[in-house]
């Protein structure tokens, strides 16, 4: 083991855990908007209190997201300060710009629509939700603006004298073809989280509570959050087939590693299960598809498709003798399980949007099992997406321009690196535990009572500035 | 003016900001034990930062990818060098922002007592390190020919960083006292404008020691004025204090910290980073700095995007104006 490792290590962690958080985030910011868009809309009560329930639960969630995140940003200097230097010229610019717009735009609006239900009119107050949730899908398309130009370097030259990689062309890194796919993959993929939590908590509520007046309200949340998941995977789906082409354009080897294709073949099949050797040189047994794989790399069901070993062939020649292969099993299984927990993910919602057709009430006990389970679906997905899509690029950490062990950082000891990857690991550890226990707290209590509405317009009141905070920590 | 000199600028502008604001927020939870004798009352002082805290720290997350950006080189020598007081940083900014969230999950007092101390500690070992880590940037450390740190934890550890780790800590304290004594009303605020007036003197004496101690190891006219001008806004401060025009004494302590980190910024330049081992290891805005092309686009994005900023945040501070106290706590 060294440093490398430990500072892999520790990006995998903390990137995955940082994403725990991200994708409910950007998916409930705007679903809480909506409910309480509704809630202007009609004056009905229900989804004023929907509003705040789920308000809630964001900002609880929130709080992880952003604490999780600076470590993000610091951690390129701090382990990988030689692909910091290397990169900075076109990396640095996106997470510059992202905090610029997208964080200051978040916190700042957060803090207003957290605090000022009884200091803004409505009106502003609803768009201060609105102005941060557009901040976090914002902070999404620059931070895979960033990470996109890793998967497919584009407009940037590598300088002769210095050997760094040089901007020449800002437009083009922010439309670069991989980031463009990426960004509605990923934000469809945090919708399916955000719906999937939805139809839990307020499933939950209609499956065990019994009738009280909270029901109707859980009834519509249930069924708004099925009908987002549902949604949302048709467009994950739409724009996982898309990116499937696109990568296989700009990434060959992600896609002959996904399917542990080692030779070129044209049609090509794609298997939805393998038992056999790990590195699925040896098949025991493989329930396969035919002409998927064709279909998902190039569009056409013929299409052919490179294996690893020419490529492997290929970019030895071009690049000089080395290992250009990510660790198979890895990319193969990722890839799987990915669209496998997001597609469980539908079929839940499916189903309990079927249980609850015309008024009825769902009683089967594996339905609400399957509801309790159901966010954690589309969270793994999500997880498995990212560990496909970065293991995948190994072993370069910008494709064709830097192998991932180059960029470590050389001043930092393995002592150090263990020592931040320990405690890294140790706190979020902790907090996982604390956040889980808030959140089943909070959504196990219910809908908050709404307080009688003020008779007047909250925001020209300086009149009563003794009344209580509407909101406090 | 060259443009890597403007970015220069512009991130001395953000760290700026960042201590300013993020001062104040550092202050009030280092005081929170001290000043909140009960569940209520330490309530009321995390709710005068409550809405603000979070936006005040992302000056710290613009200025760090402001950094990436421009200036590729000294990010990645400051961010791998000084590893563990930033590590520590982390994990004490990350302990702080959920204990806000998290306090009020529970109604169990343990439970709160202990959040409580993580906002304490949480503000404590930034408000600490980010005085030990400005001070050695300026300083020196030793940095070998090809940028990379050749120190320890104990290079940073010097009288003259500790210096910079104390003066930080007790000017933030007597700056988030009087940004209490002018959020609160009642006890609170009596208790904040006797205690900024003891913790002001500690900080003047820290922080005119301090800001000496700079000028002899690196100056220039600017910086000498700038630092002569810091002293005399802190001290403005804490005699308005005296007289209770609480606003001036704000603005006064809020000005002195610009004022500092103008002074250690001016006396630096052109260096960024300099070498106390290679003089070729030393970081300037010439060698560091990342290509004109990314510089002028960054430009663009900062000057019209800054401005907005600055215009929101404002009318945020405009918003939540109002004095608190005990009877605005809701029950709940
Ligand atoms: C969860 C989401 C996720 C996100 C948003 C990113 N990555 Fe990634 N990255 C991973 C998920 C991941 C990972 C799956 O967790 C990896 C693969 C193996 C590992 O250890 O972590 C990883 C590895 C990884 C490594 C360590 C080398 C290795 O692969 O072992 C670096 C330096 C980066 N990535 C860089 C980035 C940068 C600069 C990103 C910002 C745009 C980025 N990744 C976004
Ligand atoms: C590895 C690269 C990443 C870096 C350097 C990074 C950096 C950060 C930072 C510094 C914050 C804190 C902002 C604050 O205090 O408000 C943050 C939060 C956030 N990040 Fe990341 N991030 C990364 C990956 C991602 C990705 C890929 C996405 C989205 C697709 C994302 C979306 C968000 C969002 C929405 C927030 C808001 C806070 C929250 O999640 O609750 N991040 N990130
Ligand atoms: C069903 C739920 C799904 C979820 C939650 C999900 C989520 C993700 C996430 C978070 C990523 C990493 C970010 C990115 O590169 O976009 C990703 C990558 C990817 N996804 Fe999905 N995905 C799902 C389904 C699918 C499906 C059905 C396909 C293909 C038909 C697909 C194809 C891809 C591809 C090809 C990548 C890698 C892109 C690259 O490396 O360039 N995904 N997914």
């Amino acid at each position: 083991m060294d440093a490398l490792d430990v500072a892999r290590w520790q990006f995998g962690v903390t990137t995955v855990y940082h994403f725990l958080f991200v994708p409910l985030t950007i998916g409930l910011g705007p679903l809480v908007a909506v409910l309480q868009t509704m809630w202007l809309r009609t004056g009905d009560e229900k989804y004023l209190r929907l509003t705040k329930f789920y308000g809630k639960l964001f900002l609880i969630n929130f709080a992880m997201g952003i604490v999780t995140g600076i470590v993000q940003e610091f951690q390129f200097g701090m382990n990988w300060s030689d692909y910091s230097r290397f990169v900075g010229d076109i990396f640095g610019a996106p997470l510059a710009i992202e905090a610029l717009l997208a964080f200051f735009l978040e916190s700042t609006f957060l803090g207003l629509w957290i605090f000022g239900w009884d200091r803004l009119p409505k009106r502003v107050h609803l768009a201060t939700i609105w102005a941060a949730a557009i901040g976090s899908v914002l902070s999404a398309y620059f931070i895979l603006a960033a990470n996109s130009f890793m998967q497919n370097p584009v407009g940037y030259r590598i300088d002769p004298e210095s050997g760094r990689a040089e901007l020449t062309d800002f437009v083009a890194v922010l439309t670069n073809k991989v980031a463009l796919i990426t960004f509605p993959h990923t934000i469809a993929g945090a919708f399916l989280v955000a719906g999937s939590l939805i139809v839990s908590v307020s499933l939950w509520h209609v499956m065990r509570r019994g009738v009280t007046d909270e029901t109707p309200a859980h009834r519509f949340a249930t069924r708004f959050g099925a009908v987002v998941t549902l949604v949302a995977t048709a467009a994950v789906l739409v724009t996982g087939d898309i990116q499937s082409k696109i990568m296989t354009q700009v990434q060959p080897m992600k896609m002959a590693a996904a399917e542990g294709l080692y030779d070129t073949e044209s049609p090509a099949a794609f298997s939805v299960l393998t038992v056999g050797s790990l590195d699925g040189g040896r098949e025991v047994f493989a329930l396969k598809i035919p002409y998927l794989l064709s279909w998902l790399s190039t569009g056409d069901v013929n299409g052919e498709v490179h294996g690893i070993n020419d490529l492997q062939a290929q970019y030895a020649a071009q690049y000089g003798p080395g290992d250009y292969a990510p660790m198979i099993p890895v990319a193969y299984w990722s890839f799987r399980l990915m669209i496998g927990f997001g597609l469980a993910a539908a079929l839940v919602a499916l189903l309990v949007l079927w249980a609850q057709r015309r008024g009825r009430t769902p009683s089967s006990k594996w339905l609400l099992r399957a509801g309790l389970v159901l966010p954690l679906l589309p969270l793994a997905a999500n997880a498995f997406g990212w560990i496909f899509t970065e293991m995948g690029r190994q072993p370069w950490i910008v494709f064709g321009e830097m192998l991932t062990r180059d960029g470590v950082s050389r001043s930092v000891s393995l002592t150090e690196v263990l020592t931040s990857f320990t405690a890294f690991t140790l706190i979020y550890a902790i907090l996982a535990v604390v956040e889980v226990r808030l959140l089943l707290t909070y959504a196990k209590r219910g809908l908050p009572p709404v307080a009688p509405p003020p008779d007047d317009d909250p925001g020209d009141r300086d009149a009563d500035e003794d009344r209580p905070l509407a909101f406090a920590y | 003016m060259e443009l890597s000199t403007f970015w220069f600028l512009l991130i001395a502008v953000l760290f700026t900001g960042y201590f300013v604001l993020e001062g104040f927020d550092f202050g009030v939870g280092v005081l929170l034990r001290v000043l909140g004798r009960d569940d209520r009352e330490r309530r009321v002082l995390i709710n005068t930062i409550g809405p603000v805290w979070d936006g005040n720290e992302v000056w710290l997350i613009t200025a760090g990818g402001a950094m990436f950006a421009a200036f590729p080189e000294w990010y990645a020598t400051l961010f791998s060098g000084f590893y563990l007081p930033l590590l520590l940083i982390l994990l004490a900014l990350i302990v702080r922002g959920v204990a806000f969230e998290y306090r009020h999950g529970r109604d169990h007092a343990g439970w709160k007592d202990r959040w409580d101390w993580a906002i304490t500690i949480g503000s404590v070992v930034p408000a600490v390190l980010w005085g030990v880590a400005f001070a050695n940037i300026f300083r020196g450390v030793p940095l070998t020919a090809d940028h990379e740190y050749a120190g320890g934890l104990l290079t940073l550890l010097n009288p003259y960083g500790l210096l910079g780790g104390a003066t930080f800590l007790a000017v933030f304290v007597t700056h988030g006292a009087l940004f209490l004594a002018l959020k609160t009303a009642g006890d609170i605020r009596e208790h904040a404008n006797r205690l900024a007036g003891r913790a002001g003197l500690v900080a003047v004496l820290l922080a005119g020691t301090f800001l000496v101690w700079s000028l002899v190891l690196r100056a220039n006219p600017a910086a000498v004025v700038l630092a002569v001008l810091a002293a005399v806004a802190l001290v403005a401060g804490l005699a308005a204090n005296r007289v209770r025009r609480e606003g001036w004494a704000f603005a006064g302590t809020a000005t002195a910290i610009a004022l500092t980190v103008a002074t250690l910024f001016t006396a630096l330049f052109p260096e960024v980073m300099p070498s106390t081992l290679d003089p070729a290891g030393t970081l300037t805005t010439a060698n560091a700095s990342s290509t004109p092309y990314t510089l002028t686009i960054m430009t663009w994005v900062a000057a019209i995007f800054t401005p907005i900023v600055l215009l929101y945040q404002a009318w945020t501070y405009w918003i939540f104006r109002r004095r608190l106290d005990t009877t605005h706590i809701p029950t709940h």
